[in-house]
């Protein structure tokens, strides 16, 4: 064991000590990820979120004012570039479009929600919001995010309007200001009042009432940063598989080899290394990125243990690599071949919920795909309990890869005996 | 003496060609062995077998009692590694290195320390440990490389060719430090294929040749093979061709065996000084100019050429 985490230091001082890799595990990262903030506008006065025309179907079961304000919100030319709504009747539909990948969420709004709270026909209200489903497509967290906090600000002023509307009616009433048989009609006008007020500001509305969480969420730095550092995570696990080939060409393997340590011990060692360093070059960047462009990553022991697990499953990926090819040239050109594939399927350059379902389910092949949705989770104000899929789905990922890795080592015959 | 090491009959073969082909032989405690041969000897594949780096494909050897192919992790804490080629990583400096490798050797603490001062003091790198090893020259990485190997006192060390590619002083310290080692009672086994040197340092010398062991014994005996015989060297000019001169000189008498290296032509006979003055009439005739002549009494050259007809360079 001692000689493992020895193996795996030294591996990791050399790395520190090599310029070159250096370059490219931190300084290219943050460099691009500092042009992308450039270009997609993070530090222009427009404030743009870098996010556009997020598909959501509208499933409008309400037949009252509300429901229809909610619909008429995601209608408004404020929301015109963000969101781009489709209307169906049926939610069974809705889900299954969602499954398809065609849309980012479905937005269900039952049936009764205005009537149970502004009072019709002399009926008074059960005064219970009825809940709106947001069905999400996991597979693209930021874009369901997004929905989910319109649907949660509309509610909020709905309830706060509400409870608003209790208070007036009830004092107007103690006052004398109005009788008994007034307060339906009141309470039915100040319902009106309300819908159209949600829907006469919604730009408003949501910037104000979310100012610090949303801000959080919509920092396009906040996507940017993880997903290039998960882009160049790939290049140090590829290049770390391939300081194992080096060694066995420049002598140190085969003299470890003949040194009172076992071949077991050596290939641990170097992959322990490989992770070592994708962990530290992780946490560098992470903490880097949170200092220098204040980007919020969420839950500390959950982005901990996400950074852990992603890198576990990179690594796997990069002994895959370093056990298919046969020489450090070899790995070079598949890891950086792969490093810009997985960079292009997880979403570093482009988001993948607005690519075909097909895509997105391919995604699932790459750490940075779950690394993403990791990331986001925590970004959205997530805890580590969020995290079971995205942890398992890394996890399965990198023992499915280490297994295949050693096999295909065990055939070569690491030691080349 | 004892003997420290013994191999029997080990073979290596990858798939069709046969790099070692059943050498026997064995090694005395205290003494320096050698085995000289050309480049693809089979000199390497067989140190390779010794150090357990290699399985051998059939036969087996033993150090200290210790079987290479069933126990090696013993074989391992017995012997000390100095390969031909530099093992060494360049970004640590020569106190990192040395750290490292004692470390995989099981060394630790106040006694890993002591001995890397004892090594670097050893092998005249004290002032300089601290600079990383990609900063030294070709002499100096060559010191650290072989003081990795005498970290941890091996009982028996390998040094397979060392002195390949550096310089004559560093060389000249190499040798040195082999006698110095084996002075304070280390075994070594040293490759080389430089006559010279399995001349100088060895107690007994195993010439291979084509994966075989084709002679064994002290450098008396095997020049014994050879008889009397001493070794006439002409060099010819570039532009003549050294081989029309042997095919002349064989038709001499006195000469038992005329052979080529690039243009050198390499002249077995009884007496060279007797020798010289035909063969250079022969080169006249011929018009073939001769830059430089040597003469050597009966050595391990002769004792090569002798047994495959062929030199030593080849």
């Amino acid at each position: 064991m001692r000689k493992l985490f020895l193996i795996g230091f030294k591996d990791l001082k050399l790395v520190f000590r090599d310029k070159a890799a250096l370059t490219f595990m931190l300084l290219a990262p943050f460099l691009l990820t500092l042009a992308m903030g450039f270009v997609t506008g993070a530090y222009g006065s427009s404030g743009s979120s870098g996010i556009s025309q997020i598909n959501i179907i509208l499933v409008n079961r309400d037949g009252g004012q509300l429901g229809q304000a909610l619909v008429d919100l995601f209608q408004s030319a404020d929301l015109t570039d963000l969101v781009a709504p489709a209307l169906v009747s049926d939610p069974g539909t809705a889900r299954a479009q969602i499954d398809a990948g065609e849309a980012a969420a479905a937005v269900i709004i039952p049936d009764g929600f205005t009537d149970n709270i502004i009072p019709t026909n002399n009926q008074a209200p059960s005064g219970e919001v009825l809940p709106i489903e947001i069905y999400k497509n996991p597979l693209a967290p930021v874009s369901a995010g997004v929905i989910q906090s319109i649907v949660e600000e509309f509610v909020s002023r709905v309830e706060t309007g509400r409870v608003g509307g209790q208070v007036i009616v009830t004092q107007m009433l103690t006052a004398g200001l109005i009788t008994p048989d007034q307060i339906s009609a009141i309470a039915s006008e100040m319902g009106q009042r309300q819908a159209d007020a949600v829907v006469q500001a919604p730009a408003i509305t949501l910037q104000a009432a979310q100012s610090g969480q949303a801000q959080k969420a919509f920092n396009p730095m906040a996507y940017m940063a993880p997903s290039m550092a998960l882009m160049f995570l790939i290049f140090t696990v590829s290049n770390g598989g391939r300081s194992i080939l080096l060694e066995q060409a420049g002598g140190t393997l085969p003299r470890l080899l003949v040194s009172p340590t076992n071949s077991a011990q050596v290939l641990i060692g170097k992959i322990f290394g490989v992770y070592l360093t994708g962990v530290v070059q992780m946490l560098i960047l992470i903490v880097a990125c949170s200092l220098l462009f204040g980007i919020q990553w969420g839950d500390p022991l959950g982005m901990l243990v996400l950074v852990l697990a992603a890198v576990f499953a990179a690594t796997g990926w990069g002994m895959l690599i370093t056990s298919l090819a046969r020489t450090p040239g070899q790995v070079s050109s598949i890891g950086t071949a792969i490093m810009l594939t997985f960079a292009i399927l997880g979403g570093s350059f482009i988001q993948t919920s607005i690519m075909p379902g097909w895509f997105q389910w391919l995604s699932r092949i790459t750490p940075n795909a779950w690394g993403m949705t990791g990331f986001t989770i925590l970004g959205l104000g997530g805890s580590l309990a969020d995290l079971g899929i995205t942890l398992l789905g890394l996890a399965v990922m990198g023992v499915v890869l280490f297994a295949f890795s050693i096999l295909i080592f065990g055939r070569r015959s690491f030691a080349q005996k | 003496m004892s003997s420290l090491l013994e191999a029997r009959n080990l073979v290596k073969k990858y798939g069709d060609f046969t790099a070692v082909n059943g050498i026997s032989f064995e090694i005395k405690e205290g003494e320096i062995f050698s085995l000289l041969g050309p480049n693809g000897a089979g000199k390497t594949t067989t140190i390779s077998m010794l150090s357990t780096l290699y399985v051998p494909t059939s036969g087996d050897a033993t150090v200290d009692g210790h079987s290479i192919i069933k126990e090696p992790m013993a074989v391992r804490n017995l012997i000390g590694v100095v390969p031909q080629d530099l093992a060494l990583y360049d970004d640590l400096t020569a106190r990192e290195n040395l750290l490292f490798w004692g470390q995989m050797y099981n060394l630790s603490g106040k006694k890993l320390n002591t001995r890397i001062d004892e090594v670097l003091d050893q092998i005249g790198l004290t002032d300089k440990a601290k600079q990383r090893v990609k900063t030294y020259s070709g002499g100096m990485k060559r010191r650290v490389n072989i003081g990795v190997g005498l970290l941890h006192k091996p009982k028996l060390l390998f040094m397979d060719e060392p002195t390949v590619g550096i310089d004559p002083q560093s060389r000249r310290a190499i040798l040195d430090s082999v006698k110095e080692l084996n002075k304070q009672g280390m075994t070594v086994l040293y490759t080389t294929h430089y006559m010279e040197e399995a001349a100088e340092l060895s107690d007994r010398v195993g010439i291979m040749d084509h994966g075989e062991l084709i002679a064994l014994g002290t450098q008396a005996e095997l020049t014994k093979q050879v008889g009397e015989m001493e070794t006439l060297i002409l060099h010819v000019g570039e532009n003549d061709d050294p081989e029309r001169l042997a095919v002349a000189i064989r038709t001499l008498k006195m000469v038992r065996k005329a052979d080529v290296t690039d243009h050198t032509v390499t002249v077995i006979v009884p007496e060279a000084e007797e020798a010289l003055a035909p063969a250079v009439t022969k080169a006249n005739e011929l018009g073939i100019k001769i830059h430089s002549v040597d003469m050597r009494e009966p050595n391990l050259e002769a004792v090569f050429l002798h047994l495959t007809g062929r030199a030593l360079r080849d």
